[in-house]
């Protein structure tokens, strides 16, 4: 899931309880956090250092080291562009620009509204396709600017939809 | 699921696939197969829908077929809006009118000339259907395995030749060897899939189209040295992968493939999928080792190896998702039909992935041996924009730019090593002639900078500088001297780098400028600029 849902403690917790026992819990804590959360709220940070016995130092650290995770709140949509060599040879440095013009956002933006966050990626594995992003769990290949603009249009539908 | 080759349930129900891959669902299959499901109720036809994986021939997916008499007929690639007409045609009964018509799948050119080992149930199966599985000679490997014991295991993956098709190519069995012979109370098998190379997707495509066959490969690793526990650690950028994962674990405890006493034996092995968090970095084997432990994932010095020292300290088989999903086929059929494939010290089959500007792109499983020129022009057919082909990457963000002249050398690994280039993990990625390959050069460099794990200074600095003296190259800034110096900073990272991120990235940049130079003078500034 996706949001801008704000700082749970209780939430928190109840993940690190159930995953702490796991040999290298981090990385799966902090995925559970950033899974229901959208992100990883700096004051989950001492609650996690101190069930795992690290430092805060420590878990920052790890925080800060992986692209995947965030340390503020994203939008509704995160939109991932992917930058590497196959969507390159298929025009996606054109694609970034159009799409960051269109959002009005550059990357680790997220829109005023709170609907999208653009973030870069480096491959989506989707190479023969390309070029490729990515909407939250989907992945949408042969984009176009059209295609782009289609599929925000419609996601700014729903959004409203739904208030 | 009861759509088994048995057929029991449900005589007269016409199957038709629809594949649940992310590359054929990135295309729009989900949209078709819930169009197809509607008009099929419309024109009261008996069907039942499978959503298997991909055969990878991703230029037509998404990918209908249709079971009739005398095998599955394909169609493709299908738009939402051809569904109709698919429908007035009688595709059911696999009528050859319709202008997406293909024919029956296995004789489609780009799939019949292919040398399928590791992808041979690919697209044809549904993913987590242990029975489809079990139909098409699954578990047998596994089977063998736990009659043979582990030094025949071993034996046999050392006589196929097998090498690790991450991209190191280091001997498979040999790495198993060493594992095996450490003594230890706790061993480990961990999966390296971390496929973050531009141009890959093959790992992508065995988790997603026959994830058994890498959950069978890693319980005969598991034997092969006395190791009762795996991880997969899978990127976060495969979400798919990641849920038809965690399915096809869940259905193999089930059945007892997983779990305790397997199959009845006495040997247990339990299976995890951890998700990584977006670091290109982690596909190195001691930088993913770090980050199971729940590091950041730094680099670490060898020795020790990981098959002495790995996780935790332990010793740990680190293997790629296709070295692994290849062992079941060389333990049901032995090493001598794996080892004739190939040429060289390059044995068996390796999946080449044809990516970028290309008019066929998709997943080529083929013999050791076989030219790019071949690969490009009788699978690619071109390039998909229908301009000239200038420069090939190979072996991903990593390697080398090839020029026309090379595309005749085999791939082989100790031939593309002659010419300063590497066969990595098979993605070929390709860049027609409106490429800017000073571009390409300084992408290489700003990629390193991004995804550098910082531990070591020719990497980590390196790869700044690197970014501003082909900047300064750009601008007409002292283009020679600043040439030379560029060329001394790549031969240093070669030279002093930890690990491959920092050692190869000279890989793509020297060889844009040693083949391109033309794109290095000021007088040629083209589109993209810096």
């Amino acid at each position: 899931m996706q949001g801008n849902s704000s700082w749970d403690r209780q939430l928190v917790e109840k993940s690190i309880d159930s995953l702490q026992d796991k040999p290298g819990a981090l990385l799966p804590i902090l995925h559970s956090i950033q899974d229901q959360l959208g992100y990883i709220p700096s004051d989950a940070v001492p609650l996690i250092a101190d069930k795992l016995n690290l430092s805060r130092a420590d878990v920052h650290g790890v925080i800060s080291f992986y692209h995947h995770f965030r340390s503020k709140p994203c939008g509704e949509y995160v939109i991932q562009v992917c930058r590497a060599e196959a969507c390159q040879a298929m025009g996606s440095r054109q694609l970034e620009q159009t799409i960051k013009q269109t959002l009005g956002i550059d990357y680790h933006q997220t829109t005023l509204d709170g609907s999208f966050t653009l973030e870069p990626v480096y491959c989506l594995g989707n190479c023969a396709c390309s070029p490729s992003i990515r909407v939250n769990d989907d992945i949408h290949g042969r984009m176009t600017t059209s295609k782009f603009n289609q599929l925000v249009d419609k996601m700014q539908t729903v959004a409203v939809e739904v208030q | 699921m009861t759509h088994s080759p048995l057929k029991t349930v449900a005589e007269q129900a016409i199957r038709v696939y629809v594949p649940c891959d992310s590359a054929a669902l990135s295309v729009g299959a989900d949209q078709i197969a819930t169009t197809i499901k509607a008009l099929a109720a419309e024109y009261q036809a008996n069907i039942q829908l499978v959503r298997n994986g991909s055969r990878g021939l991703f230029w037509l997916e998404p990918l209908v077929e249709v079971e009739t008499a005398d095998g599955r007929v394909a169609y493709g690639p299908v738009q939402p809006e051809d569904i109709t007409s698919l429908f007035e045609c009688d595709f059911l009964s696999g009528d050859p009118q319709h202008p997406l018509y293909l024919g029956l799948t296995e004789k489609i050119p780009y799939l019949a000339k292919q040398q399928r080992l590791t992808f041979q149930r690919a697209g044809i199966i549904e993913p987590a259907s242990i029975e489809d599985y079990t139909a098409y000679q699954g578990f047998i490997g596994l089977k063998k395995a736990l009659a043979v014991g582990p030094q025949a295991i071993v034996d046999e993956v050392k006589q196929s030749g097998l090498r690790g098709r991450g991209g190191a190519a280091f001997p498979t069995g040999i790495k198993w060897q060493t594992v095996l012979d450490t003594p230890a109370k706790q061993k480990y098998i961990v999966c390296n899939a971390d496929e973050g190379d531009s141009g890959s997707f093959a790992d992508r495509l065995v988790m997603e189209a026959d994830p058994f066959s890498l959950i069978e490969g890693m319980t005969i690793a598991g034997i092969a040295v006395g190791a009762n526990q795996g991880y997969i650690y899978l990127r976060s950028e495969y979400p798919h992968a990641h849920q038809m994962l965690n399915k096809a674990i869940a259905v193999a405890y089930q059945h007892g493939y997983l779990g305790n006493h397997i199959l009845g034996s006495d040997f247990s092995f339990d299976l995890e999928v951890r998700l990584g968090a977006g670091a290109y970095i982690c596909g190195e084997e001691t930088s993913l080792l770090e980050s199971l432990e729940g590091k950041r994932g730094l680099v670490r010095a060898k020795p020790p190896i990981p098959a002495i020292e790995g996780l935790f300290g332990q010793p740990t088989i680190v293997n790629n998702v296709l070295s692994l999903a290849t062992v079941p086929i060389i333990l049901e059929k032995g090493a001598a039909y794996y080892e004739h494939f190939g040429m060289g010290r390059s044995r068996g089959t390796l999946a080449f992935q044809l990516a970028g500007n290309i008019k066929q792109g998709g997943l080529v499983e083929l013999a050791f041996g076989i030219s790019l020129r071949e690969l490009l022009e009788e699978y690619g057919a071109g390039t998909l924009t229908g301009r000239p082909i200038k420069a090939v990457q190979v072996g991903g963000p990593l390697g080398a730019y090839l020029p026309e002249h090379q595309w005749d050398t085999p791939l082989d690994y100790e031939a593309f090593m002659q010419i300063d280039a590497m066969v990595g993990h098979g993605g070929i990625v390709v860049f027609d002639d409106k490429v800017d390959m000073l571009e390409q050069a300084r992408f290489a460099m700003e990629f390193c900078v991004e995804e550098s794990c910082g531990k070591c200074t020719p990497c980590r600095i390196g790869s700044t500088r690197g970014v501003e003296v082909i900047d300064k190259i750009r601008a007409g800034d002292n283009i020679q001297a600043n040439t030379v110096l560029l060329t001394d900073l790549c031969d240093t990272m070669t030279h002093t780098s930890l690990c491959a991120m920092g050692g190869m990235t000279p890989y793509p940049v020297m060889s844009a400028l040693n083949h391109f130079p033309e794109d290095f003078q000021p007088t040629n500034p083209k589109t993209g600029g810096c």
